[in-house]
């Protein structure tokens, strides 16, 4: 857990710090006093001075950010699931070396707060999960998705997976961003994302028409789920997936996660043929 | 709590019934299924009169497709429940016990990460490297590719948008690992193959790792040659990630870092390394145009 994680380590870090810390800033106010003695008698090498603080400034922030900090992270959290998990379940870690055949596919947003090994539990071998922007699948595009359709490609047609999930969830920054463009604004510097979150344009179309009497967050709520239901219409375009959900092989479901509330909405798309009544 | 689950048939009617907006699945007449599903009851009441007649007629292929159905519907009722059990296990474990934590989170995020690993099923980075909510934001697609800033599909290219200029993330990780299916597609493409397969047409953006792959190791067997790629493509993908302009920016004043990792699931091992923007300007080449520093594997 994160927060236990950060007490950990600042308990483990507690004990040499408060006197190492009073020792590092006596050291760092008497080289200061020092510099500010010499300037005073000898102003015009401030200049100089600036010019050198500034270097080391510099050089202190990149040591700073030299990311010691964000490689332990990683660091503890590999050596925890080695340890915790991989080396007492190493049958079924082998095992899935070997292949791996997820009975899901899930389309999650990329948002820190999503992730679906951590809300619905999936454990290594569970689903396929492809993550994105506001957790877009685009309509059958094989030059401007090829991404997207690659994954349900490998998923559907290789994997042979029997269910795809699409999840959206509250304060979606990129609904958030879908909602808020206006019809024939010029490009923005936020193009790249524009021109993604647009894929569900008719989304935003229908909560505009449709509940114009909402607030704004309700109405951002309103378009994160409709959003999915777009996806799921998408998903549809590829004739890979429609063949399967036409045998009964593969289901494709929407949901929500409101980790406001802390609810999550699970529905199904139902699509069927019947076979053809001739009329002759 | 879950909220009443919509359920678009009648379990117990003896034939299936659907509506004729849910068979020809036009992508409008779709958006509308949830319409469709409130209407269906009604729609039901005024046929299953007539629908009783001609089952009592019916044919063996109706028959058949009513089994199907039924087992079908088994089936959802399962994966239901079970989606169920596991958002509630995470409720009650994870987020009950840190409500404050959540409810920060919810206002907003702020993660250091910005991670790019693949869909594999069994490389989720919040479960290999520990990530908990709000730690990464992460992008997940076929074999951890990223596309060049010029050109290229798009997907990619708007998450990289937002967690580097809105969410300001400092460390970027590309997360590449052993028996990528992805990998081994584009190792063994043929050059002049199929152009409709989407997965040719996506993992050709690692194209250049394949050729510096083959130019210096053809001799290994292919699992070798897959492995090598692998990485390659990590690197690859690093040096694309240099020629957005905004993220070279911050590269070079410090406050982004992009670091490349390798999971060997076979092994159980984790290789890391970070780019050293400095060496890479300097001319020092890991024959991919980037040099590193801080290598370790744990």
């Amino acid at each position: 857990m994160a927060p236990a994680f950060g007490k950990c380590f600042t308990f483990c870090c507690a004990k040499t710090s408060p006197e190492g810390d009073e020792m590092a800033t006596d050291a760092y106010e008497a080289a200061i006093k020092g510099l500010k003695d010499l300037l005073s008698k000898k102003a015009d090498l401030g200049n100089v001075a600036a010019e050198k603080i500034k270097e080391l400034t510099q050089e202190l922030k990149e040591l700073d950010s030299s990311n010691s900090d964000a490689v332990e992270r990683i660091k503890s959290g590999f050596t925890h699931f080695k340890t915790q998990k991989y080396l007492k379940d190493s049958a079924r870690f082998n095992d899935l070396a070997k292949g791996q055949s997820p009975k899901f596919l899930v389309f999650a947003c990329s948002d820190s707060r999503v992730c679906p090994s951590h809300i619905l539990n999936f454990q290594p071998g569970e689903a396929f999960v492809v993550r994105n922007i506001a957790n877009m699948v685009p309509p059958f595009d094989q030059k401007r998705h090829s991404g997207v359709g690659a994954a349900v490609e490998y998923a559907v047609v290789h994997l042979k997976v029997e269910n795809i999930l699409v999840i959206g969830h509250s304060r979606c920054g990129g609904i958030k961003g879908l909602m808020s463009i206006e019809d024939d604004a010029a490009p923005t510097k936020s193009d790249f994302i524009e021109n993604w979150v647009k894929i569900g344009a008719s989304a935003r179309n229908k909560i505009k028409e449709e509940h114009q009497g909402l607030d704004d967050e309700a109405k951002c709520t309103e378009c994160e789920k409709e959003a999915v239901n777009v996806s799921l219409g998408n998903l549809l375009s590829y004739p890979f997936v429609r063949a399967e959900v036409v045998k009964n092989t593969l289901a494709i479901r929407g949901a929500h996660y409101n980790f406001v509330k802390g609810t999550f909405d699970l529905w199904e798309l139902d699509f069927k043929t019947t076979p053809a009544y001739a009329f002759s | 709590m879950a909220s009443h689950l919509p359920i678009s048939y009648d379990p117990s009617s003896s034939t299936s019934l659907h509506t004729q907006q849910l068979i020809f699945c036009s992508s409008d007449k779709v958006k509308d299924f949830e319409k469709a599903q409130l209407r269906i009851p009604s729609s039901f009441r005024r046929k299953a009169a007539n629908l009783q007649t001609m089952a009592s007629g019916k044919t063996p292929g109706l028959t058949q497709e009513a089994n199907d159905f039924t087992s079908g519907e088994n089936n959802t009722d399962d994966v239901f429940d079970d989606m169920k059990q596991r958002f509630l296990a995470f409720k009650k474990l994870n987020y009950m016990d840190n409500l404050e934590h959540f409810k920060k989170l919810a206002d907003a995020q702020a993660p250091k990460f910005l991670v790019i690993a693949c869909a594999d099923s069994r490389v989720c980075p919040s479960a290999v490297l520990g990530f908990q909510p709000g730690e990464a934001f992460t992008v997940r697609n076929i074999a951890n590719l990223v596309p060049s800033y010029e050109s290229g599909p798009t997907e990619t290219k708007a998450a990289l948008q937002f967690s580097v200029n809105t969410l300001e993330v400092e460390n970027i990780l590309v997360v590449g690992h052993s028996r990528c299916g992805g990998i081994q597609a584009l190792m063994s493409m043929e050059d002049e193959g199929d152009s409709r397969s989407f997965i040719r047409n996506w993992v050709i953006v690692g194209k250049k790792a394949k050729e510096s792959t083959k130019a210096v190791a053809s001799n290994l067997h292919f699992d070798h040659q897959c492995q090598h790629c692998e990485k390659t493509s990590i690197n690859h993908s690093l040096e694309r990630l240099l020629g957005y302009p905004w993220i070279e920016e911050k590269v070079r004043n410090g406050s982004l870092s992009l670091h490349g990792g390798y999971y060997d699931f076979v092994n159980c091992t984790f290789e890391k390394w970070t780019v050293d923007y400095e060496g890479s300007r300097g001319g020092k080449k890991e024959g991919s145009g980037i040099a590193v520093k801080n290598r370790s594997v744990w």
